[in-house]
């Protein structure tokens, strides 16, 4: 075993430090002289400060790109993380402005504190290979997301999401921990790469097959993939606006990220294959399962959905269940698109839930009904909401058509022969005719339907407006032109040799 | 330059959301200026090109690692089609000058989709001209379920799904096309060339033309058509049947038919008596010709009669694809400009001039209203849309329908007689529509009836159906204006894999 050095420790985890210093500096400049001054000032101060520290975070990882792997991969540091860490820096500025005009608590140094310390954490899982720190970091981040949906303390719901959400999570993370500690007692290390190396071979014995199942139904516990969804309709639900967006977008990226290094890098040679009706036992069986179920249930639940927030808990199960075909085919080129579709896709929902509370605080809920001629009191937030959910349903020219376009032809690459992994993506595309109608009945209400008598006039913050104006401008303008980021994504995986 | 007609109509599109509110009038007129400048264009194209031969507009790489590419490129069949979209575009502003409420939204919405339409017919990479068929769903939607009438949400959100349905077929076909290739190319010239299995064309082949056909009312996926045109307002239901079925027809020439020519070859076994899968759609396109007009024999809604005609005569152009001949191919597409023009005629006479004045389309209350003598330019205008779409000699219907039927004698003799039943049928049922609509001498005529005068027919309707008949008699006196590019176009390379194949 290589030798510690502590210097070059901190020079990798610079951006982390800082991420972490800045989440204190907010919690003491909140507390100290802002204690007394109205909500709106303290938000507005916390998340300035909370998005100056992530942006100087990713100027550091911009402008001394560092390129190290210390001890076993415990801790990383390659193109391919540097993109990954600046998406999640970026997808949290996006969620504390956001979270700037909203007033569900008086607690706002602890709510950007968690985000911040949540956000190290998502920064930690995507630049390692080592089962501790995943393990650690992810914990870390679920911590976090566990308070932050019961941020409200206001609402007897969010209470009850959070409690569903860290029960199951408690579990999930038993679960995951169960088939870490089999990963070890296996190969005798927590490193990636020598668990990959120590597992070749042509049997698959009981013991990895129980770390495949445990492993899968942890990682898929984070993603909201079916079935270990049930948290995400009530989480959604229940988590204040800023938090299920978090929720919804950031760790998501994380997740979608880890899960497939842990697959791809650490189950090598036991693969088993997804074709039929010739199925090979392995972890690649295991998780067209879940996907396929996640595309199913997701899809046809969300048809029966009043609520937007519910709706959009089941579509992100849906779309969870596409996004795990990049992990089935676990090439490079899938890797490229599953980054290109959950960074999209984050965005998408970062500002599909930013439009939400605006309408929630000012009309009482998340109804569908309450978003009736929304497009007539609120033209620049209805047009956004309907980009959002465009592209959500995979309308060109949106980032979301693009993201379902290329993932699927990943998935159909990644095997010599084309046909064997149809069935999966002839699945998907099937769905998502299905998605179309949910989504339209969204829009329905937006453009189609009058709006109520009694509904008052819509007043939207100036600073989410924008927010929201920009996210949607990056909706069309990486739908329109995809290359900008991906030909970075595919440059980074490259050079990473992942 | 005849990009333009794509960015011009999608640049009115968004300037028309930047109006002030309540600014109607001026509305109408931008997008009526829209819809000419975008017609201009097209019409000086089509003069400039006289060959009929594929020439490229814009050509710059899009998605470079995926081998996409930003392509433009017309030829004598998207030429023709691009003109019929402008035509269609232009009357169809005029029919829809009466709407009032939340105007600049409409023609927004409908530049929309103009512009996609265009897009369509202009592309020549697959992705590209997949981007933009599925860009037309969306603005259909709204237009149906925000303006339209008799259970507009039902007819809009059925059109809508049956499209994404379509179009998820085609997707699938594409992105295995896409792979098979060696995924280094979309462009529609490459991958028309490619050596694609037999067994892989006879498979993806039908998927593909299916996808398409279900957009151009192919029987039995046409349920979409009558129930989304009656829910339609009128410019809606004129674009439509005018020209989005004709991108149906079109991506299942152009893309399905290209792509896997041997997939029109025959199977190695029958099944009752079908031989390949050209066999199995020319007979779905006859029992269309049959069953559509059969059905709008019995209609008692005016509007449901040219509904189920559109099925009808959309089944002359699928069959005229499956003749695999050249005269064939070429009726087809003459039927695919015709039709384009009329249906949007009917439809025009029907919702506009008619329903728009009686608020009603039943026949038994249309027949006491001596409509023939209110508004008697409807009715002219009526005979003689109902006179092309017969096929009487002079209109582009004759000439359209003349040249499948021979297409069809030389390929499917026996089916030509039902071809012929077709005909006829249409002839009734027009007879019919014409007769209870306009000319019914009611006997029980009461006072209460007539208390009020209808409104006569405005200056913009009688330009935009003046439009559409000169259009369809100057097709149908001279069609070898169309035929001059036409013909040249279906002999170039890129139909090279289906003379080869089949072509007789």
């Amino acid at each position: 075993m290589t030798s510690i050095n502590y210097a070059q420790l901190l020079q990798l985890a610079l951006p982390q430090v800082i991420v972490v210093a800045t989440a204190l500096i907010v919690m003491a400049v909140d507390l100290l002289p802002l204690r007394r001054s109205a909500t709106r000032v303290r938000f507005a101060v916390a998340a300035t400060l909370g998005s100056l520290g992530c942006a100087v975070a990713i100027l550091r990882i911009i402008l001394a790109p560092a390129q190290a792997n210390i001890l076993d991969s415990t801790l990383i540091a390659n193109p391919l993380t540097h993109l990954v860490q600046i998406a999640l820096l970026a997808l949290t500025i996006f969620t504390l402005l956001i979270s700037a005009d909203s007033d569900f608590t008086e607690h706002i140094g602890e709510f950007v504190l968690l985000i911040l310390v949540a956000t190290a954490g998502m920064m930690f899982l995507v630049g390692t290979q080592d089962l501790l720190v995943i393990f650690i970091s992810l914990e870390l981040l679920s911590l976090s997301l566990y308070i932050l949906a019961a941020f409200n303390k206001r609402s007897a719901q969010s209470w009850e999401a959070a409690l569903k959400y860290f029960l199951f999570g408690g579990m999930s993370a038993a679960f995951l921990l169960f088939g870490f500690s089999l990963l070890y007692g296996l190969s005798n290390s927590t490193s990636l790469a020598v668990i990959a190396a120590t597992l070749h071979g042509p049997s698959l014995n009981p013991l990895l097959v129980i770390a495949i199942v445990t492993t899968a139904i942890g990682l898929g516990f984070k993603i909201a993939a079916a079935p270990f969804h049930f948290w995400a309709p009530d989480v959604y639900l229940g988590a204040p606006a800023p938090s299920a967006a978090f929720i919804a977008s950031s760790s998501k990226v994380a997740s979608f990220f880890i899960f497939f290094q842990v697959m791809a890098l650490g189950f090598v040679g036991v693969e088993g294959t997804a074709s039929l009706p010739h199925v090979v036992r392995g972890w690649i069986p295991v998780l067209a399962l879940m996907a396929a179920l996640s595309m199913l249930l997701g899809n046809l639940v969300a048809i029966r959905q009043t609520s937007l927030r519910r709706l959009l808990a089941y579509s992100a199960i849906a779309h969870a269940g596409y996004m795990l075909l990049a992990i089935v085919a676990h090439t490079q080129q899938s890797l490229a698109a599953l980054i290109y579709y959950v960074i999209t896709y984050a965005l998408t929902t970062l500002g599909a839930f930013a439009v939400i509370a605006i309408v929630e605080e000012q009309r009482g809920s998340d109804h569908l009904s309450n978003f009736d001629g929304l497009s007539r009191q609120a033209p620049v937030l209805s047009f956004s909401l309907a980009i959002f959910i465009l592209s959500l349903a995979g309308i060109p020219p949106l980032a979301g058509f693009f993201g379902k376009f290329y993932l699927f032809v990943t998935v159909i690459k990644s095997t010599p022969n084309p046909a064997s992994l149809l069935w999966l993506v002839v699945l998907a595309i099937a769905m998502s005719a299905v998605s179309l109608y949910y989504y339209l009945r969204v829009l329905k209400h937006v453009y189609v339907a009058p709006p109520s008598e009694h509904a008052a006039k819509i007043h939207t913050p100036l600073l989410t407006q924008i927010v929201v104006l920009v996210l949607a401008a990056a909706v069309i303008i990486l739908g329109c032109a995809p290359n900008l980021i991906l030909k970075s994504i595919l440059a980074a995986i490259q050079s990473s040799g992942l | 330059m005849l990009a333009w007609t794509i960015y011009i109509s999608f640049l009115g599109a968004a300037a028309l959301l930047l109006l002030p509110r309540g600014s109607t009038a001026s509305a109408r007129i931008l997008a009526l200026l829209t819809a000419i400048a975008g017609f201009a264009i097209a019409l000086a194209a089509f003069v400039h090109n006289r060959t009929g031969e594929m020439q490229t507009i814009t050509r710059v790489p899009w998605i470079p690692s995926l081998g996409i590419e930003y392509h433009l490129a017309a030829d004598g069949i998207s030429l023709t089609l691009v003109l019929l979209t402008g035509i269609i575009a232009i009357t169809g502003i005029l029919f829809s000058w009466d709407i009032e409420e939340r105007t600049k939204d409409f023609f927004a919405f409908y530049l929309l989709l103009i512009g996609a339409v265009y897009g369509v017919f202009l592309s020549y990479d697959l992705f590209l001209l997949f981007v933009f068929y599925e860009i037309v769903i969306i603005p259909k939607y709204f237009l149906i379920a925000t303006w339209g009438s008799t259970r507009r949400e039902y007819g809009a959100m059925k059109l809508a799904i049956y499209s994404f349905v379509g179009s998820a077929m085609v997707l699938i076909g594409l992105i295995a096309a896409y792979v098979t290739a060696g995924s280094k190319t979309t462009s529609l010239d490459t991958l028309a060339h490619f050596p694609f299995s037999h067994h892989f064309q006879m498979l993806a082949f039908p998927l593909v033309f299916v996808g398409f056909a279900i957009l151009a009312g192919l029987w039995p996926f046409h349920t979409w058509a009558p129930t989304g045109h009656v829910a339609a307002p009128t410019a809606a239901s004129m674009l439509l049947a005018g020209v989005v079925m004709k991108l149906g027809a079109y991506g299942c020439l152009r893309v399905a038919m290209v792509l896997f020519p041997a997939g029109l070859g025959p199977w190695s076994f029958h099944v009752l008596g079908l031989g390949s899968w050209r066999d199995v759609f020319a007979i779905l396109a006859v029992i269309g010709i049959i069953y559509g007009a059969s059905v709008a024999l019995v209609q008692k809604d005016f509007k449901f009669v040219i509904g189920y005609s559109s099925v009808s005569h959309m089944g002359f152009i699928l069959l005229g694809l499956m003749t695999l001949n050249q005269i064939g191919l070429s009726g087809a597409v003459m039927q695919m400009v015709s039709h384009g023009l009329l249906a949007g005629l009917l439809f025009a006479v029907v919702g506009r001039m008619v329903y728009a004045r009686t608020h009603t389309r039943e026949f038994y209350l249309l027949g006491r209203m001596n409509l023939n003598r209110a508004i008697p330019f409807a009715a002219v205008a009526f005979v003689l849309a109902g006179m092309a779409a017969m096929g009487l000699p002079g209109f582009s219907g004759f000439v359209a329908e003349l040249m499948i039927l021979i297409g069809t004698w030389h390929a499917y003799p026996l089916l030509a007689i039902f071809v012929g039943l077709g005909i006829i049928l249409g002839v009734v049922y027009i007879w019919r529509a014409m007769q209870k609509a306009f000319f019914s001498e009611s006997r029980t005529e009461s006072p209460a009836s007539h208390h009020e005068p209808l409104p006569p027919i405005s200056l913009p309707e009688r330009i935009g159906a003046i439009i559409l008949i000169a259009a369809s008699v100057l097709v149908g006196i001279y069609p070898q204006m169309l035929l001059n590019v036409i013909m040249p176009a279906l002999n170039s390379p890129l139909f090279e894999g289906l003379r080869k194949g089949s072509w007789q």
